[in-house]
């Protein structure tokens, strides 16, 4: 286990501390790596929550699976399986999304999809008999042993993931409060979503090559939706989710560096422990002003 | 001569009354679109199993305890015991966070090294059950289907119309409560013969084909149980006939092969319903014009 090679515990002295987590190339690259993911994550995550699409957003993530399983059976480079797989879940995801046949076929669908994901995922595995060992890594990832060069090429897809939803945010948004107005006022509203499913693919699919297919959708759903909780405006609830995401994955990588956990437990648990006290707080703070608001008529 | 080996008798006889279990349960979670829930509930289920591996207790009693809590958890925040996809997220993501934690101390616990019992609660080990386990699995499978076919007509008032059944005085919200739980028994019972990551192909895929053929309930119902089962019987076959295959892939290939064909021949047929509708709508003049 590498993590317990570099475990040293903690010195009490924060700037030593900084400058140990800094000393190792390999740290250096998962913290670039990581600040890319959360950022690409944290704007991504804000729509997906907005949108209602938390089931479709983990399916894609689990899609990634049996597209790394793919490559590697066929001799591909990893990032071919996962963005080829990606992109195709999208397009089907955005097929049984845009047919409008209801909620509960459209829930029976995308689970049938994800199960067939999977199902491909572990018969890939199961054909090619080297990998078992190395699955754990495929589903749950390592954020160690990233390459300068994976941290390049995450660089790329997050500038242009991004500037794609920043180019159609407004739209997007319109869409997805009202679609039935926005489709009214000439607003593009399916290929408004299927551009959207397409841009999360890719962000998922490049995630996962460095969180591992089942804990993108920890960075993707909970920061958001904690910033949900907190405003409704767009711009601020983008800026928070962003900045959520950033803070657990730092923090989480740096309990991860000073202890022999993973990574994953720590930026999850973190990430849902601020979810859980957001939501407490805003029960306790929603419940005094109807009192508040109650107490006048009354009197 | 398949019948012959033990482990295949075994396997046939727990997959049989999983699927019966899945495709009953599952049938309820299309209809109430809680896929995502039953998704959530199999993920938890993994993370029981290894909880209770690392912690010292019986995988089995952990994995039963934790996904049924999972089940009521989620049912206690959501509203109207239907939780909300953001809330089954963010619970989720943090099961799977801690399951990576039970993981990694499990893998390091293990003198092989190589974590395959994560990979075992995974994916299952349906041709490596012992006739206590398929007994245990039986009794449960059974016990779960009982209790669903109890409930079934409230549940089913409750799903398509909570308002008035509520008015009714249908205890909707108990219901609800009552049926993730059931739906967290189901999961924590399929996810050791068909693994926690593919129970999800037994319960959306045949119940989906079923909501897809008819609307009335209780055809619906059997539709459901009878795909799943010959999902089952499909799978394992194919797996003992080509080795190579893994048994719990070819079921949920075979599961979602059902689903695959029914979308198709239903898609022809309203396909070809619908031009004949509207060619008569043509011949009437006008009015298929403002229909469109």
């Amino acid at each position: 286990m590498p993590e317990a090679a570099i475990f040293q515990g903690l010195s009490w002295n924060p700037l030593t501390d900084l400058d140990r987590l800094v000393s190792y190339p390999f740290m250096v690259h998962a913290l670039e790596a990581g600040t890319i993911v959360a950022f690409m994550a944290g704007v991504t995550g804000w729509f997906v929550v907005l949108r209602r699409q938390t089931f479709v957003g983990h399916t894609l993530s689990v899609i990634a699976f049996p597209g790394a399983a793919a490559a590697t059976l066929a001799g591909l480079p990893l990032a071919v399986g996962y963005f080829g797989f990606c992109a195709c879940g999208a397009l089907a995801l955005g097929g049984i999304g845009g047919s409008r046949r209801g909620l509960s076929a459209e829930s029976a669908s995308i689970g049938s999809l994800q199960a067939l994901a999977l199902a491909l995922g572990f018969l890939f595995v199961s054909l090619y008999h080297g990998i078992l060992s190395g699955l754990d890594s495929l589903l749950f990832g390592t954020f160690l042993g990233i390459t300068s060069r994976q941290v390049l090429l995450l660089l790329v897809v997050a500038v242009a993931t991004v500037s794609f939803v920043a180019v159609v945010a407004r739209p997007l948004v319109f869409a997805s409060v009202d679609a039935d107005v926005a489709r009214a006022r000439g607003v593009p509203v399916r290929l408004l979503g299927l551009g959207f499913l397409l841009v999360l693919g890719l962000s998922v699919a490049e995630t996962s090559q460095i969180t591992g297919a089942l804990l993108v959708f920890a960075l993707l759903v909970t920061p958001a939706a904690t910033a949900h909780e907190l405003t409704s405006r767009p711009g601020l609830g983008i800026a928070l989710s962003v900045g959520l995401a950033l803070g657990v994955t730092w923090l989480g990588l740096a309990l991860a560096y000073f202890s022999t956990y993973p990574v994953g437990f720590y930026v999850t648990s973190l990430s849902f422990a601020l979810y859980v006290l957001v939501r407490l707080g805003r029960g306790a703070v929603g419940r005094r002003r109807a009192t508040a608001r109650f107490a006048p008529e009354v009197a | 001569m398949m019948l012959a080996h033990e482990f295949m008798r075994n396997a046939l006889i727990t997959g049989t009354f999983v699927a019966v279990a899945c495709g009953l349960v599952g049938y309820f979670v299309v209809l109430r679109a809680q896929v995502f829930a039953g998704d959530a509930l199999s993920h938890i289920a993994f993370t029981g199993a290894l909880a209770a591996a690392v912690l010292g207790f019986d995988t089995l009693a952990g994995l039963f305890v934790v996904t049924i809590l999972g089940g009521i958890v989620m049912g206690l925040l959501g509203d109207r015991a239907r939780a909300d996809d953001v809330t089954i997220g963010s619970l989720f993501a943090w099961t799977l966070g801690l399951g990576v934690l039970f993981l990694s101390i499990f893998a390091r616990g293990d003198s092989a090294g190589n974590g395959t019992g994560g990979v075992r609660v995974l994916f299952g080990s349906i041709f490596g059950l012992d006739a206590a386990a398929v007994r245990t699995s039986v009794l449960l499978a059974l016990l779960a289907s009982a209790l669903l076919l109890a409930i079934a007509r409230p549940l089913l008032y409750a799903s398509l119309d909570a308002a008035v059944a509520a008015a009714q005085g249908v205890p909707v919200r108990v219901l609800g409560l009552g049926f993730l739980t059931l739906l967290g028994l189901v999961a924590a019972e399929a996810s050791q013969a068909v693994g926690a990551l593919l129970l999800l192909g037994l319960l959306a895929a045949p119940a989906g084909a079923a909501h897809r053929l008819t609307a009335r309930p209780y055809r619906g119902l059997l539709l459901s149980t009878v795909f799943a089962v010959g999902s089952v019987w499909l799978g394992l076959t194919l797996s003992y006939r080509f080795p190579t295959l893994p048994p719990s892939s070819m079921v949920v290939g075979a599961a979602v092969g059902i689903y695959a064909l029914t979308l198709a021949a239903t898609a022809a047929r309203r396909g070809s319903l619908s031009r004949e509708a509207r060619s008569g709508f043509d011949a009437e003049g006008s009015l298929g014009r403002s229909e469109a």
